[in-house]
């Protein structure tokens, strides 16, 4: 505000005023967003940098480790035919999508019948779903871990499939329930006078007006099971049914020996489905925490 | 075309709240009927229980002599207008419109005659196109009545349709909203809490207070004939003025005045009723008259309130705006002896 009444009192349009706001502008908002830009980004890029070095440069420390000089694409041909990581992001793929959609599909009929119908216990379910989500995964892999063997599912991707949703539904299911909450009741009461059925009015009017929640849930889901660690390590030892996280920390690295190059070749496209799905839909994203979180 | 009958009907939301207490009303086919309360008499929720969006505690309403209780919304056919409107946001107006038909499995031809034609009715032909976020208050509450019409549907529920417009608006609107029932023939259940609303639209008017029904019948009779001293003073504007007086025999006794009763109440203690329209410019012998000290004076063009104390008591009187009147002076009035009501002060009950 003081750089604009100052306009006012000069001259306009003298380069001495405009350089002010641009150095004020740049100390307050550019400078601490530079600082947080650089300290975040700096692990993806030594990442990235390292996955492109050959491995004379990789552990040759007498020039800066900051820059390439040759980049190769070595390590990745290597990553593709020498390892089974083609298996593991195939294998992550499937199982981040399958569990996504099967948590979404149940969330979304759970998290409208909990905002919605009034039934007995209700609210106690709600908060029934919400405490099973703090149950943290390393107390509950133990019985989930015989579960699967009953199953006989062990090295088989439905182990995956099925065991994510344990974590995914309740909390997608909370935060749909948010939304739900979110649309005003009368539009579905209108379109059951209208002549829908209950099934009908939530397919219609209540499931696309919560669109950006279902979203940013199945955002959710797809980055947490695309991630997931624990599970996959316990129920996966056949290295053709890993997924990624698993696999390349297993296979990449032998005892203390790290095959740098091929981690950080994985890593880096490891992360690249995740990035772009965010990079899509950041908006619904944000729009699904906020909701989340102030919808109880 | 329908009738809708109430009987015995009680809802209860939990065990202190009952929102309707034990309403019976029988609305006829092709009636215009207001039901008419202020704020949380269970208006809304009455209308909500014809339309199957509440259950019903107690009691049983019945369409055309079949009993709804049970019945889905869907199977009713009845429509119903929200004071929200309640528009489907991602719909254009004539997805809205057309949604009705489309659930009842109309054919793709049927919908476009059906709603073009009532958006012809509605002047509303140039907006089919647009989302409801793209229209102003008058557009939406066209496009809400809009889609009640296109279904041609047995009954239509109005729940405060019109309490979000401007007051222009809201005038134009009500008159349009009595031409559609001339014009469709249908029932037409109207809630409001607006009195005006009431007496100028509606056939019979129901008026409600805390749940219970207070009084059925058409305008004319609920402002000559009210029931009790609630109903006298929710309809009319400004509200009839309310004396407390003590009677003996044929003698009625207020603070600032004494008059002769038509005939004797058989009461000791009573609340005369007169509103402010039913005072007499001129003070023949036989008349009762009063003596008002002027306070408040106030000029409406066609009318003239005068704000004052008879005795103790504060009264509303309505003159000719061409009097000349000034702050504390003392103007001499007759009363209108046949329009004159009196209420039991304990049952608060009309007498006469
Ligand atoms: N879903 C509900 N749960 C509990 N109580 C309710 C519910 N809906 C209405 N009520 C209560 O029932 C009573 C009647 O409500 P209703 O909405 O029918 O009033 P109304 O006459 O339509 O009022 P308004 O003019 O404000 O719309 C009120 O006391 C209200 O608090
Ligand atoms: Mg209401």
């Amino acid at each position: 505000m003081a750089a604009v009444a100052r306009v006012k009192v000069r001259r306009p349009g003298t380069g001495r005023v405009i350089g002010d706001r641009f150095v004020g502008r740049a100390l307050r908002i550019y400078l601490p967003l530079l600082v947080m830009l650089v300290v975040t980004l700096f692990p993806f890029y030594w990442m990235a940098i390292t996955s492109f070095k050959s491995a004379s440069e990789l552990f040759d420390f007498s020039v800066s480790p900051l820059w390439v000089r040759e980049p190769t694409l070595d390590w990745y041909r290597h990553l593709f035919t020498q390892t089974n990581f083609p298996r593991w992001a195939f294998n992550t793929a499937i199982v981040a999508i399958a569990s996504t959609l099967i948590s979404l599909f149940c969330s979304i009929l759970a998290g409208y019948s909990l905002a919605r119908l009034r039934y007995r216990g209700a609210d106690t379910i709600g908060w029934g779903i919400f405490v099973t989500y703090l149950v943290p995964p390393t107390l509950l892999f133990l019985p989930l871990t015989f579960v699967i063997r009953e199953l006989h599912l062990f090295n088989n991707l439905w182990a995956l499939i099925l065991t994510y949703p344990t974590f995914l539904i309740p909390f997608c299911t909370w935060m749909l329930m948010g939304f739900f909450k979110g649309i005003p009741r009368e539009l579905e009461e209108a379109a059951l006078v209208d002549g829908a059925t209950r099934i009908q009015a939530m397919v219609r009017i209540a499931i696309p007006l919560a669109l950006p929640g279902i979203l940013a849930a199945a955002l959710f889901a797809f980055t947490l099971s695309w991630n997931e660690f624990l599970y996959a390590l316990i129920f996966m030892n056949d290295s053709l049914v890993k997924t990624i996280p698993v696999g390349v920390t297993q296979e990449l690295i032998h005892g203390d020996e790290f095959f740098w190059g091929e981690l950080m070749a994985a890593a880096l496209l490891g992360s690249v489905p995740v990035a772009v799905l965010y990079s899509f839909f950041v908006d619904y994203f944000v729009a699904g925490m906020t909701a989340g979180a102030v919808k109880g | 075309m329908a009738s809708v009958t109430y009987e015995h009907v009680t809802k209860k939301f939990s065990t202190d709240t009952t929102a309707v207490d034990d309403l019976s009303l029988e609305i006829r086919d092709t009636e215009f009927m207001v039901l008419v309360g202020p704020s949380g008499c269970g208006k809304s929720t009455a209308l909500r229980m014809l339309a199957g969006l509440e259950d019903i505690t107690a009691g049983e309403i019945k369409i055309d002599d079949q009993v709804v209780n049970e019945m889905p919304p869907r199977d009713r056919d009845v429509a119903m207008v929200f004071q929200s409107y309640a528009l489907y946001p991602h719909m254009s107006v004539f997805d809205n419109m057309g949604f009705g038909l489309k659930m009842r499995g109309s054919t793709r031809s049927e919908i476009t005659s059906r709603v073009k034609e009532a958006g012809r009715i509605l002047r509303l032909d140039q907006l089919l196109a647009r989302k409801p976020r793209q229209l102003s208050g008058g557009q939406r509450q066209r496009v809400a009545v809009g889609r009640a019409i296109v279904r041609q549907p047995r009954v239509f529920l109005l729940d405060e349709p019109l309490s979000n417009l401007d007051a222009m608006l809201r005038v134009q609107t009500r008159i349009e909203l009595q031409k559609m029932h001339q014009r469709l023939g249908t029932t037409f259940i109207y809630v409001t809490h607006d009195q005006v609303e009431a007496m100028t639209m509606g056939d019979r008017i129901a008026v409600m207070k805390d749940g219970v029904l207070q009084q059925v019948a058409p305008p004319r009779e609920i402002y000559d004939q009210p029931v009790n001293m609630y109903v006298a003073g929710f309809i009319g504007s400004p509200r009839m003025n309310f004396l407390p007086v003590t009677i003996s025999d044929h003698k009625a006794k207020a603070s600032g005045l004494e008059l002769n009763l038509p005939k004797a109440p058989g009461v000791e203690h009573g609340v005369l009723g007169i509103r402010p329209e039913h005072f007499l410019p001129n003070v023949s012998d036989a008349d009762a008259a009063i003596d008002l000290k002027v306070e408040v004076l106030e000029v409406l063009g066609s009318d003239q309130y005068l704000y004052g104390k008879v005795g103790s008591d504060d009264l509303i009187v309505r003159v000719d705006p061409q009097l000349k009147v000034d702050i504390g002076d003392r103007v001499r009035l007759g009363l209108d002896m046949q329009r004159l009501h009196l209420f039991d002060a304990g049952t608060e009950k009309a007498l006469f």
